[in-house]
């Protein structure tokens, strides 16, 4: 089958896009569900109303769970999320981290749960090898002397922002399928059994755009019962819980450490490159739009994983960042981890569309299995008879990519000293190349990208500064470059500074209440960004 | 006047402890304590002072006063008239409790001080001068240094310049602040220069500023200047002209090259803030203080007899006798104030800290919000006298005054008047401890 040449139609104001596939959503399931089509000779366009990995994606532990976090209330999902994670360690190596994973029970935890752990885990074929609680703490020096009992499980770490882009820059490659940021779906024209048209807002811009596609995907993960309202179906149920998770400023274990108990707050601790990530809480919420951390959860995070690792007491922490799971409905008997971690696949048949399919819930660690679903549907609609390939090919290693990964920057740097490549971000190391090639290549690059865009696709930021000087570095750099031409640039700044600030406001305390001041001596007291708009009268 | 009795070790010793004994001690070294020693230098107290470098290290040189006032959206033009409004909408504002006679006398004795001492400010004028910051945005401030004066006036008549920037140096960039200040500046252009004698890499601010004070390397800069400025009469370019006596550097380069020049700060910490560093640590030993540098009170204590400080460094202990003390320790970046998960204390004598109730009530959501942050607010609160209040109301102690930013009910950051509140609180607390010892 040929592919329908994308094509903007300039007559009159709007935009017109032509693909096979419209995936509505930039999480992993929506690229994961891009590249799998390209794989088999179908065009997509994907579009996020933010950008990529701006929902859960770019907000979960990144915990690529071997399973045995769900043996106690969920066989099927530890049996998918063993077989997913095995895929993907040997297909996507580049983007995980193999570290191990560590369940421990304290004092006072229910040990018949922990006692029949390994049981539960070799019904899921999960390997679970026991742990002399001393052997534990050679391992992990940070371990309460209190540890009762331990195993190691073959738990690993997932980027999910190397993923995502990977997974988009392939597609591009394979069939030249289109990215488009900042891109909300606002409505949808049905006609008879069919979506004609998908209306969009580009709200970058502030331009409308329309896409007309054979065969449309709602990717929203928890977005997902609003898009599909919009398109005039009511059968995706959707209840939401807020998780929130913290960074500290070094990191703590080399091991995934998870408390060894039925699934409660603050009980897992996640490597991430240089840091370490506390979590999560759960909170039912109604609100996607305004979910930041509160000093209350930061507080719960921090006095229940003390009791694993008593220095989360005393540890120095970065950032806090909260995002929604989707729960899908109905829900078990259980409380809110319990209720279905499975995804759901829904074809709007009943709903009288043809061409029109919803995907949500899930995890990260089985986004490959959720994208192989629907792109089997899709394909299926579409008269395509190949077959899905993703757990066959590796993906492959985009080189606009590679800046997400933690402490891989100075290698680069390093490797490829080309004179006169200043480091902009010292605390990750990025280097002006690195700045360079996102700008001009990375998926989802654009006129005049922002500081956010270029943040989410390199480590700049991500430090100790939270990127309160490279943000200015950066800025200055991107003018000096002739990227930035007029006070746009100073704006992008601070808006840059303001959404890092949004994970940084509760736990500003100790070393980072210094840092906090600092910086806002810089931006505010000296560039004065705080009365930017003042200036500009 | 006496200087104060030291006494030291043989340098062969350590672990021995040593002993000042003076008039004055003076906790911090930013620019509340440095004011608070010149003030009590001119009223011949004898005095100890110790501190690490704080946030001096990355002031711009700017001498802010009164910049911004809270909730109206204009920067402000007359600072005294501004103080008059303060006095009415914040009358716990440390300035609010100041004469503006006695803030005027304290900016005029400071930057007179910095002036003898080889870094000369532009006078304390009625005006606020509107100077142009690292990125091209414009900043209020009171007085800057001299070596910094030609840029206001030039922007004002909207002349022809070129912000000259250079190679290697980070953070700094012409085009950048050519692109922001283009609409009230259009005939402002720009120029990348190789800093004479680098060979390409990074270029560190304060190593070219060492290198200005070499003849032979302002000669070959002055030259490029002249080249880079085309038709302009001006340059402005990143404040590296010279560690010491920057005024004769410039003098110098604009006799070579024939423009007028000054200098834009670069982004901190950088050579403006190293200047002032470097002129205290040099001045006030010549005058006869002793400073303790790079070392933190460990201890404080008091008694009717007066304070008594006790540091350490790599060679032992040493202890402070102070008749009176001035705390001039700053907030939390300096370490005067600290932030703990659940509440703000201060950690040399646990002082009462004015604050809101809860780390919830720290922040606003949005950062850059112009109204600022409750967390400002905190700080010690202090009588007329300038004497911190104990948990009583009372003042905590008759010999003890504090000074400088780590006091309450200001946002100097949002109100854009750090070394205005520094330089006015030393003022006033010298004068009460001068008061009390009998001066
Ligand atoms: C706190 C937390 C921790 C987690 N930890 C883990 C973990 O450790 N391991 C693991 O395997 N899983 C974890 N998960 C689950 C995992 O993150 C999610 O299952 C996964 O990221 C979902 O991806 P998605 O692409 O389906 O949805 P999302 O990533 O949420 O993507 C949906 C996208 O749709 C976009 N969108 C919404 N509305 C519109 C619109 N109208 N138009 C256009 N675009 C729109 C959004 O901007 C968003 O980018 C965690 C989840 C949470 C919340
Ligand atoms: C990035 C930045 C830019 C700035 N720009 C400007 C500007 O353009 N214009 C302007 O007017 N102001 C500016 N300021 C503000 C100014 O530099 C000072 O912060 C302000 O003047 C207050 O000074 P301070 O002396 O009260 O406190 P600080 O400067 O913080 O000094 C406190 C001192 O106390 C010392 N200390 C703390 N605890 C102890 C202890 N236990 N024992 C001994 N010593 C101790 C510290 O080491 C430090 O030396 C800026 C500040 C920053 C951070």
């Amino acid at each position: 089958m040929q592919p329908v040449t994308p094509r903007a139609n300039g007559s009159g104001q709007e935009a017109v896009f032509e693909t096979e596939v419209l995936i509505i959503g930039g999480g992993v399931t929506g690229v994961g569900i891009m590249r799998d089509l390209a794989l088999r000779g179908i065009h997509a366009i994907l579009i996020d109303k933010r950008d990529l990995c701006a929902g859960a994606s770019g907000g979960n532990h990144g915990l690529l769970h071997s399973g045995a976090r769900y043996v106690s209330n969920d066989l099927d999902s530890a049996r998918e999320c063993r077989r997913e994670g095995a895929l993907l360690k040997r297909l996507a190596g580049h983007c995980i981290e193999d570290c191990g994973g560590l369940f421990v029970a304290v004092e006072g935890d229910d040990e018949a749960f922990a006692t029949n752990f390994p049981a539960l885990c070799a019904q899921a074929d999960i390997l679970c090898e026991p742990l002399a609680p001393a052997l534990a703490r050679e391992l992990e020096p940070h371990l309460s002397e209190r540890l009762v009992q331990a195993y190691r499980v073959p738990d690993a770490t997932v980027d999910p922002f190397r993923l995502a882009l990977e997974n988009v820059a392939h597609a591009s490659a394979l069939m030249g399928s289109l990215y488009f940021p900042h891109t909300e779906v606002v409505s949808f024209a049905r006609q008879g059994d069919r979506i004609a048209t998908v209306f969009c807002h580009d709200r970058r811009n502030d331009r409308p755009l329309a896409i007309r596609a054979l065969q449309v995907v709602n990717a929203g993960g928890a977005w997902a019962m609003n898009i599909a309202r919009l398109a005039g179906c009511d059968d995706v149920r959707l209840l939401y819980s807020k998780g929130t998770l913290l960074v500290t400023h070094d990191r703590l274990a080399s091991h995934v450490v998870n408390r060894l108990r039925r699934p409660g707050d603050g009980d897992i601790l996640v490597p991430g490159g240089t840091v370490s990530i506390l979590g999560t809480t759960s909170l039912r919420t109604d609100d996607l739009e305004s979910t930041r951390p509160t000093v209350e959860e930061v507080e719960v995070n921090i006095r229940e994983g003390s009791a694993m690792l008593p220095m989360l007491a005393e540890a120095r922490y970065i950032r806090a960042f909260s995002r929604v799971r989707p729960l899908l409905q109905p829900a078990g008997r259980g409380g809110d981890r319990d209720a279905a971690r499975g995804f759901a696949l829904i074809d709007h048949e009943e709903q009288g569309l043809s061409n029109f399919c919803t995907i949500t819930g899930g995890k990260l660690t089985t986004f490959r299995l959720m994208a192989e679903k629907a792109s089997d549907l899709v394909a299926k609609r579409l008269g395509n008879t190949t077959s899905c390939r993703t757990a066959l090919e590796p993906l492959p290693h985009g080189s606009a990519c590679r800046w997400t990964e933690p402490g891989a920057s100075p290698r680069y740097w390093f490797k490829e000293s080309k004179p006169g490549d200043m480091i902009l971000c010292e605390c990750e190391m990025v280097p002006q190349s690195a700045i360079d090639e996102i700008v001009d290549a990375a998926p989802g690059k654009e006129e005049q990208m922002g500081l956010e865009a270029i943040a989410l696709r390199s480590r700049a930021g991500k430090g100790p500064c939270q990127g309160s000087f490279c943000g200015i570095r950066i800025c200055s750099y991107l003018y000096d470059r002739g990227y930035y031409r007029d006070p746009s640039g100073l704006h992008h700044m601070r808006r840059f500074f303001d959404e890092r600030f949004k994970g940084q406001r509760a736990v500003v305390w100790g070393g980072q209440a210094a840092q906090m001041e600092l910086a806002e001596a810089l931006h505010c007291g000296l560039l004065g960004l705080d009365t930017l708009d003042m200036e500009d009268r | 006047m006496m200087p104060p009795t030291i006494t030291l070790p043989e340098a062969s010793m350590p672990e021995e402890s040593r002993t000042i004994t003076t008039e004055l001690a003076i906790i911090g070294t930013g620019i509340a304590g440095f004011a608070a020693a010149v003030f009590a230098l001119e009223r011949k107290l004898t005095m100890a002072m110790a501190g690490s470098t704080g946030a001096l290290a990355y002031t711009t040189g700017y001498l802010d006063l009164l910049g911004k006032l809270q909730g109206t959206a204009h920067a402000v033009d007359d600072p005294w008239q501004a103080l008059e409004e303060l006095r009415r909408s914040e009358p716990e504002h440390p300035l609010s409790r100041i004469a503006p006679a006695a803030i005027e006398r304290a900016f005029t004795l400071f930057t007179d001080f910095l002036g003898r001492e080889g870094l000369a400010y532009t006078p304390v004028g009625r005006n606020n001068l509107q100077i142009m910051t690292p990125v091209g945005t414009v900043k209020p401030t009171l007085s800057v240094p001299a070596t910094m004066a030609a840029g206001p006036a030039l922007m004002a008549s909207g002349s022809p310049c070129v912000i000259v920037d250079f190679h290697g140096l980070k953070g700094f960039s012409g085009r950048q602040a050519v692109a922001n200040l283009s609409q009230r500046w259009p005939q402002l252009e720009t120029a990348r220069l190789a800093f004479p004698g680098s060979r390409g890499g990074e270029l560190y601010p304060e190593i070219a500023a060492r290198s200005l004070q070499v003849p032979e390397i302002r000669q070959q800069l002055a030259e490029m200047l002249r080249q880079a400025a085309g038709t302009a009469p001006a340059v402005g370019l990143p404040a590296l002209l010279g560690m010491h006596r920057p005024d004769l550097v410039l003098e110098d380069l604009q006799r070579l090259s024939g423009l007028t020049l000054f200098e834009v700060p670069t982004m901190p910490p950088a050579v403006p803030g190293i200047r002032l560093r470097e002129l205290f640590a040099r001045a006030l030993p010549q005058h006869g203080v002793a400073i303790v540098p790079q070392q933190k009170v460990q201890h404080l204590r008091l008694d009717e007899n007066g304070a008594h400080l006790t540091l350490g460094d790599n060679y032992g202990t040493i202890a402070i006798h102070a008749k009176a003390v001035i705390l001039a320790t700053g907030r939390f970046l300096s370490g005067g104030l600290e932030a703990r998960r659940d509440t703000i204390r201060e950690p040399l004598l646990d002082l009462p800290v004015a604050q809101p109730s809860g780390r919830s009530q720290w922040y606003e959501e949005r950062y850059t919000d112009p109204r600022g942050h409750a967390i400002h607010r905190a700080g010690i609160v202090v009588d007329q006298a300038f004497r911190p209040l104990g948990g009583d109301g009372h003042p905590f102690h008759p010999r003890l005054f504090a000074a400088g930013i780590i006091l309450a009910h200001q946002d100097w950051i949002r109100s854009r008047s750090g070394a205005g509140i520094a330089i006015a609180s030393a003022y006033r607390a010298v004068d009460e401890a001068a008061r009390l010892l009998g001066r």
